[in-house]
């Protein structure tokens, strides 16, 4: 079947969908968008992390027909031309990355928290990243990054 | 595999009727899982999330009534004051990218023995309301669990809304889990006093085939609490409600826990739970 979509701002569509595939496989085998990670493909690690309709979900817990007419933000979709996203030059910054395996799906999570909750404290950042899982275990870091991006953000 | 989207209630409920073997699909969390670990798919996806009317709650006298497309994360935000275990419940669920998608219809559909939801709605007294061409009827939720991954509804029905009885006092739940995330429950306890009507209301979960209330402990809590003086509760009491709570439980060795660990952890949750919301509804020290 074919999918019609808007990704990035961009008016897109996918055909050969299987009904039953994953928004995920769609984004990165369909339609060449391979930031947004696959790790666990059950909802655990949060790699998959894209902005559905303005909320973070998980990209292979959706039916890729079930995004049809519905607005996706990808990594891809935060910098500006080559302008990063404040959250993407504080992970840089700080050495908020490892293998970088989990990182796309934190900076999408972290850029949606920043955006709705500026003025976060560390216990309630823990509890936004909580279904973000970094194997490389460097979570200081990226509680470094998401401090600095949160303080530029709000002055 | 066909995909079936309407966009009307009426339309969802033509299509459950044409297609009895449709799977409902609304937040995915569950059921694409088995999908992306290719578990064969079912002849059809019926996808619920364009249907508009699903996606709000509203309140009629002493009920909220919450559409089957309500998110985990629009009760936390929204129905805290009203659903307040349902509430406690919803924030232990997965993450913030799975409640953002999950709801209370779909745990009731997947009817597992461990949905967070479940033992709020038994402690409560909430009922399903399901539907299908034929019409609408509701259930109690007593009735609704019938096995391991089974409910009552009927192959052409779908759930329309739950309907929880605005909390007429203190509730609580309780949870055990390897980590405050993303964690399917050991297992877990609600707890939900009524002052008006002097009841107990309880439930279970991932200790039994099913979601339960435990109704012996509902009993003792409701007869021997001091509802009239507003008393301290009598630490010999919550121990006993907790171990009559744990009685109730029939848990199995599983990759999460024993039955020994459910059964202990039962019988701690359930008298701090009890603990909890006689404190907060006398004012007395948690």
């Amino acid at each position: 079947m074919r999918v019609e979509l808007i990704v990035n701002g961009t008016e897109r569509f996918a055909d050969d969908v299987w009904p039953g595939e994953s928004l995920l496989f769609t984004l990165r085998e369909r339609l060449g968008l391979p930031g947004t990670k696959n790790a666990c493909e059950q909802g655990e690690c949060g790699s998959c992390t894209v902005l559905l309709d303005g909320l973070p979900v998980c990209a292979c817990l959706v039916a890729a027909p079930q995004a049809a007419g519905r607005d996706v933000v990808t990594v891809e979709g935060l910098a500006v031309e080559d302008q990063l996203d404040p959250v993407q030059e504080a992970f840089v910054e700080t050495g908020a990355v490892q293998c970088g395996f989990c990182t796309p799906g934190l900076v999408v999570m972290v850029a949606d928290l920043i955006r709705r909750t500026p003025t976060a404290n560390d216990a309630e950042v823990r509890e936004a990243l909580a279904g973000n899982l970094c194997r490389c275990t460097g979570y200081e870091k990226i509680l470094d990054a998401v401090r600095l991006a949160a303080a530029r953000v709000a002055s | 595999m066909d995909f079936l989207r309407p966009t009307t209630w009426a339309d969802a409920l033509s299509a459950k009727a044409e297609h009895p073997d449709a799977m409902p699909i609304a937040g995915g969390t569950d059921l694409m899982v088995g999908l992306n670990f290719g578990q064969p798919p079912p002849p059809a996806l019926l996808d619920l999330t364009a249907v508009g009317e699903l996606a709000g709650w509203d309140r009629d006298d002493g009920t909220i009534r919450i559409g089957a497309g309500v998110t985990y994360s629009q009760i936390i935000a929204e129905l805290a004051r009203e659903c307040p275990a349902l509430a406690v419940a919803s924030r232990t669920v997965g993450s913030p990218q799975i409640r953002n998608r999950a709801t209370v219809a779909g745990n009731l559909g997947t009817a597992s023995p461990a949905g967070d939801a479940h033992p709020p709605l038994l402690a409560t007294g909430a009922l399903v309301e399901a539907s299908s061409v034929r019409g609408t009827r509701v259930i109690d939720i007593d009735d609704f669990f019938l096995g391991v991954k089974r409910n009552a509804l009927a192959p052409d029905e779908l759930i329309r809304a739950v309907r929880v009885p605005v909390a007429a006092g203190p509730q609580q739940f309780a949870k055990i889990g390897t980590r405050n995330a993303m964690v399917i429950a050991v297992c877990t306890v609600a707890v939900a006093l009524d002052p008006v009507r002097r009841s107990v209301g309880t439930g279970i979960g991932s200790a039994a085939p099913t979601p339960r209330r435990a109704v012996e402990a509902e009993a003792l809590a409701a007869a021997n609490l001091p509802w009239s003086s507003g008393g301290a509760l009598a630490e010999d009491l919550a121990r006993d409600f907790g171990n009559r709570v744990a009685a109730a439980a029939s848990p199995i060795d599983d990759v999460r826990g024993t039955a020994a660990y459910r059964r202990h952890s039962l019988a701690v949750l359930a008298r701090r739970a009890l603990q909890w919301t006689w404190a907060e509804m006398t004012g007395g020290p948690r």
